[in-house]
């Protein structure tokens, strides 16, 4: 891939790519949505169908079969996959969220035995952090790894993981020494989903995102080896906060695909209905809604594309940026996909017209990969650190 | 196999503009005919199946190259584009000498060329191609069956379909009856920076003294115009079919009509 040229330029590739993802988008992802909400089905389908078409390529280096894309192109390729379907664009965003910890700390040998199955589409990855008493204070899981011998036996829950049922790898974060100090407390282990005493103990039903199933997870005495363990032990707090300074701006591009989308359609449909014998595009009230929702949208997807040359350049502040991009842009998504229903009036209340089901799919941009709040407080203390 | 596929690049169906000179616009975003795409995909597929390459020609302006790399992204091995300014304007009898010439300068098995395009809507190239080159031309094909020497093709007809065969050399036409054509995959994008697009002129194909191009061209345009507007015929567009049927039924409520 060729180097990011001047700030707020894409390179022919990256254009290339997300033209490509967007035709893709458009025509075999778009007419699936709906029956993917409703049914709130996982479609393997369209798993298949971005894994053959490289897309699921994207994070991986080229080494092992994939396309050694950077973060902007991967989030340039989940943008546009999100305009038309948040659970499909979701599947290359947590593709990228669960893979990180392994390629920020991994070893070659590890690499070399999970990613080009990764790279290739063919298998998928989930990342385990959060459980029932651990969400914002993600230090306090109790998920247990005990030493015995070349193994370490794992216990525990983890809940809310996305992609958690239809996962074959899920990287696991687990106690390793209780008597640390919270930092220093927890490892990060691969967990192959094959293993005996791993389950999915329960399925979420969501408000949005629907077709993307969420797990609760658990582990009973899994084994898993010593080799499966990335990084040193007592590594797994650090590795899991500089994976989210990487993988929010993924969740960022969902949002800002989502307020596209949203806005798209509701342009179109202030093009097409007629009040009081003209076009509600006509009045400037409605107007006023439109260019209001594009100024947000915009305003997110300059800020994410910033962050994401920031990040990809090594900038200090990462978790600063990454913040800031995840901040605004789900902010923006749930204020555009609500006034894109408004813009539709009572038919955007209806299942017939797609902004209802982007306004639910909008307000997970707002939990997950960190609440707003937790942005909140990343990036005050990062304000406070600089200024102290 | 080695395989020509004959491309043109034209103007998106459905962004057609008339220039100042009733001429078509060929500056608007342009895109590879719609048969030409049907074609392609028909000569991966052999690619895919026996190995070989596929080589990409075309007449067109040299700065048209997007329609061209996006073919090259689905996995033709190289272009060949024949660009010189006199050929502006030429009508297809030019076009077919130029494709001609080009192609004795190529190594092929097989030609296909799209039955019609979507600009011109002539339909004759195809057929001229052979003609020229003495090859044997079998149109409008749904399936092309190389064999050893020849190929064969099915062809629909008004009670079922025909079985044609003929030695290679060859060309064959055809149409949507081909099969989708594949999306190009991220790699292959990727992959189409670096392949080959060799522009030629007339002159690196012979034709230099050859009376073709605009100022030769066997037809003459002799008016141009975008069909008369019918007063208050409204258009619905827009992708989302729920939102278009709304718009149908306020514009009936509206006249009264249910």
């Amino acid at each position: 891939m060729t180097a990011a040229p001047a700030l707020g330029r894409l390179t022919d590739d990256q254009r290339a790519i997300r033209d490509a993802v967007r035709t893709l988008a458009r025509e075999r992802v778009a007419p699936r949505a709906a029956e993917i909400d409703r049914s709130a089905t996982f479609p393997e389908d369209l798993r298949a169908l971005l894994a053959e078409q490289g897309i699921l390529g994207l994070p991986f280096p080229e080494r092992f079969g994939g396309l050694g894309a950077d973060l902007l192109t991967v989030c340039l390729a989940i943008e546009a996959l999100s305009a038309a379907c948040a659970t499909t664009g979701l599947i290359l965003a947590v593709q990228e969220l669960g893979a990180l910890p392994l390629l920020l700390a991994g070893t070659e040998e590890q690499l070399e035995r999970f990613v080009p199955g990764l790279a290739a589409g063919r298998d998928l990855i989930a990342f385990a952090l959060t459980e029932a008493d651990a969400g914002s204070d993600a230090a306090a899981v109790r998920t247990r790894a005990i030493r015995d011998g070349e193994s370490y036996v794992v216990s525990g829950t983890k809940r809310f993981i996305s992609h958690g049922s239809v996962a074959h790898l899920v990287i696991v974060f687990a106690v390793t020494d209780p008597e640390a100090d919270r930092r220093r407390r927890i490892s990060a282990f691969v967990v192959e989903t094959d293993s005996p005493g791993f389950s999915v103990s329960r399925l979420e039903h969501k408000l949005g995102i629907r077709g993307s199933p969420t797990a609760e997870l658990a582990f009973d005495e899994v084994r898993v080896p010593v080799a499966n363990r990335i990084g040193a032990e007592g590594d797994g707090f650090d590795l899991a906060m500089r994976t989210l300074d990487r993988s929010r701006p993924g969740i960022a591009a969902q949002a800002i695909g989502i307020a596209q989308g949203a806005l798209d359609a509701a342009a179109a449909y202030a093009g097409q209905r007629r009040q009081f014998g003209r076009a509600i595009g006509e009045f400037q009230l409605v107007q006023g809604l439109l260019a209001d929702m594009d100024a947000r949208t915009e305003a997110a997807r300059q800020l994410l594309y910033t962050a994401c040359d920031e990040i990809e350049h090594g900038a200090p502040d990462a978790g600063r940026w990454s913040a800031l991009c995840k901040l605004v842009a789900g902010d923006a998504a749930m204020a555009v996909t609500t006034d894109a229903v408004q813009v539709f009036g009572g038919y955007g209340y209806l299942d017939d017209f797609p902004v209802e089901r982007m306004m639910r799919d909008a307000k997970i941009t707002q939990l997950y990969e960190g609440t707003q709040q937790i942005q909140r407080l990343v990036i005050a203390r990062a304000l406070l650190a600089r200024n102290a | 196999m080695r395989i020509v596929v004959l491309v043109k690049p034209v103007p998106d169906p459905g962004e057609e503009r008339l220039g100042a000179d009733g001429r078509l616009d060929r500056t608007v975003s342009a895109v590879i005919n719609g048969n030409d795409e049907y074609v392609l995909e028909a000569a991966l597929q052999l690619l895919d199946a026996n190995g070989g390459d596929v080589t990409l020609l075309s007449m067109a302006p040299a700065g048209i190259t997007d329609p061209i790399r996006k073919a090259l992204a689905m996995g033709a091995t190289r272009a060949v584009l024949v660009s010189d300014p006199a050929l502006v304007g030429a009508c297809a009898w030019s076009t077919a000498q130029v494709l001609a010439a080009a192609l004795q300068t190529l190594e092929y098995d097989l030609v296909l060329v799209g039955a019609d395009t979507s600009d011109g809507g002539g339909g004759v190239v195809g057929a001229a191609v052979a003609t020229l080159l003495h090859h044997p031309y079998l149109s409008h094909a749904r399936k092309i069956e190389p064999f050893e020497g020849g190929v064969r093709v099915e062809r629909l007809s008004a009670s079922g379909h025909d079985v044609l065969e003929a030695a290679l050399p060859a060309v064959v036409g055809g149409t949507q009856l081909l099969g989708e054509p594949r999306y190009p995959t991220l790699r292959g994008i990727m992959g189409a920076r670096s392949k080959e697009i060799a522009i030629r002129t007339l002159a690196e194909i012979g034709l230099a003294d050859r009376a073709v191009g605009g100022a030769h061209a066997t037809t003459t345009l002799l008016d141009a115009r975008p069909p008369a507007s019918r007063g208050s015929t409204r258009v619905v567009r827009g992708a989302d079919p729920a939102a278009a049927a709304a718009a149908i039924v306020d514009f009936l409520v509206e006249r009264r009509a249910i």
